[in-house]
């Protein structure tokens, strides 16, 4: 069984745009949607929930302010700025904890000479296995506002590899985050290969080569893609020196065309929508990326 | 005032709006808080004038002060931290950096060494105050360098921030402490999906917010109908423009190839000052 990334650094370069449209085209697959913070590829799969499961992810502080003598403690040790003191008419009349800013990490717990501190089980996301007219889609969603999304990510790649061992399918594809801190290397970590998705523009070309080196760095192979290659053809060239510079093969150029708009909006993965020169890239793309696997 | 710029998606134009913003105002500082990926540099060229490292404490262990009695390990919230018989050791990209192993080491073994984890850069691009940050390739943890960069915040100046993608801990740690909150957005499925985690994300955070929907004249109707629904203020929309599109990729700003649209960034600024009102 083999597992393909789709990654960019950027975001907004077509990841997804080009994970549904693999989706559409592979035939023996399980697909995983690892951006798990804006999750966009089930509004082109359209999943039918088979199965939620509920994603736990350290703990919270919370002060019991019966027991709670005010003595600022807490207030001392925290890095994080996460417990305020609020004073009225000159004394400190209670604390307060801030969930958002709270890390989780229990200093104040442990240090709170009364116990007024209990620490709670956090739940901070869903994870989803569904199915698609294209084969299973394992997928999640973290709360708004929560942290630890590498976990969640890591999660969702054990599920899909399980699914497709299950059933005996031989490849995940799997739809990146963007970035390059802890969820995409969640995502990219033990992958047989990571398609990097860039534009000819000089923020994409600079993301590109800042997660090229992260790929790098965990060991994983890359190949790119440059979508919208007709935007800028100067930079178009630069791209392809860099890549041969750095050995890296280039699986495809997808032209600019606003039907792969329209496609979107329609909520129907390009390939599907239209038989024109941009779907027939995108076909080009996918049968080259399978080759290099 | 400090003003950021977030969306939930990426690549919808936030570090466009912000930096055409930055360009069209006078008495500005622009903090480029997309420490994994900063571009904002690419359009307002500053000088940097200053790099500094930023480190996050993490544990150092005296050996021949620990008795290896696993307390730092107990405690630990993140795992990053363990005692295998006569042996500590410190997983440092698992580190939080809240100081509880050696705060509470009660051999007191344990002090605390700085794991570079990026850089902040201060410099200038004309009379904009420019900052941003870079984190280091393989490192997983941002917010800390988030916190970093916006140390070096100057209430003096309007204050631009442009925010990573998304809508967990590196875009509250950003967003944090703003007057106002840009939410930039396309007329696509996506970018509507994406929006709405955006607005529940600052409704918790309670910061007034408007949007701006970029590409406006691609894609349907419904972003612009769910603001109206939810009486949210569109401050601003951006038609798409095959020309701006490559100017763009050039590392050129609007407002730079067309002198004129710099009214329509200080109107969006006008709109914002009375809305925060």
């Amino acid at each position: 069984m083999k597992q393909i990334v789709v990654i960019s650094g950027k975001g907004g370069t077509g990841k997804t745009i080009i994970t549904a449209s693999f989706a559409a085209l592979s035939n023996a697959k399980v697909i995983a949607d690892c951006d798990v913070d804006a999750p966009d590829l089930h509004l082109l799969l359209k999943p039918k929930v088979k199965q939620t499961f509920d994603f736990k992810s350290g703990k919270k502080a919370f002060i019991n302010e019966e027991e709670c003598i005010n003595c600022g403690e807490c207030v001392e040790v925290c890095r994080f700025e996460a417990i305020d003191e609020i004073i009225e008419n000159d004394v400190i009349n209670r604390m307060i904890i801030d969930p958002i800013s709270c890390e989780g990490c229990g200093v104040c717990f442990h240090v709170c000479p009364v116990n007024a501190i209990e620490m709670r089980e956090n739940l901070t996301g869903k994870l989803f296995i569904s199915e698609t007219k294209y084969g299973t889609l394992v997928h999640a969603k973290l709360n708004v506002a929560e942290e630890n999304s590498g976990k969640l990510v890591s999660m969702v790649r054990n599920y899909a590899k399980h699914m497709a061992e299950k059933d005996k399918k031989n490849l995940v594809i799997i739809d990146g985050p963007p970035g390059i801190s802890c969820p995409i290397i969640a995502s990219i970590t033990g992958v047989d290969l990571a398609l990097i998705v860039t534009e000819p523009t000089l923020s994409a070309m600079h993301d590109l080569d800042r997660v090229y080196k992260v790929a790098k760095h965990f060991k994983v192979r890359s190949i790119v893609c440059i979508n919208k290659y007709d935007l800028n053809l100067k930079n178009t060239k630069k791209i392809k020196k860099y890549c041969k510079e750095n050995n890296i093969d280039i699986a495809g150029n997808i032209s600019f065309d606003l039907i792969v708009t329209e496609a979107l909006v329609n909520g129907i993965p390009v390939v599907e929508y239209i038989d024109n020169k941009v779907s027939n890239e995108i076909r080009d793309l996918y049968n080259k990326t399978i080759n290099l696997l | 005032m400090i003003i950021s710029v977030a969306s939930g998606k990426g690549g919808t134009g936030k570090t466009t709006v912000a930096t055409n913003l930055a360009l069209s105002l006078d008495n500005v500082q622009f903090i480029d808080c997309d420490v994994e990926e900063p571009n904002a540099h690419i359009f307002l060229k500053p000088e940097i004038e200053k790099k500094l490292t930023v480190n996050i404490p993490i544990p150092k262990v005296d050996e021949s002060k620990c008795n290896y009695c696993g307390k730092c390990a107990d405690i630990c919230a993140f795992n990053a931290i363990a005692v295998l018989g006569e042996k500590v050791l410190v997983f440092s990209e698992l580190c939080h950096g809240c100081g509880g192993c050696s705060l509470l080491c009660p051999e007191n073994a344990i002090a605390e060494a700085g794991n570079k984890i990026g850089i902040v850069e201060i410099g200038k691009a004309d009379n904009i105050l420019f900052v941003d940050g870079k984190l280091d390739i393989g490192e997983p943890m941002s917010p800390p360098l988030i916190r970093e960069a916006k140390k070096y915040i100057n209430t003096d100046k309007t204050v631009i921030i442009d925010v990573p993608p998304g809508t967990s801990c590196p875009v509250i740690e950003a967003v944090k402490g703003s007057d106002f909150c840009i939410l930039v957005t396309e007329p696509t499925p996506f970018g509507l999906y994406d929006l709405e985690l955006a607005v529940e994300l600052i409704k918790k955070l309670e910061i007034p917010f408007g949007v701006v929907i970029n590409q406006s004249d691609i894609g349907d109707e419904k972003v612009e109908q769910y603001c109206l629904n939810l009486n949210i203020p569109i401050l601003m929309e951006i038609p798409f423009d095959k020309d701006i599109a490559f100017e763009y990729s050039r590392g050129i700003p609007i407002v730079v190839k067309k002198l004129e649209k710099k009214q329509n960034f200080k109107n969006l600024y006008h709109q914002i000052k009375e809305l925060v009102k």
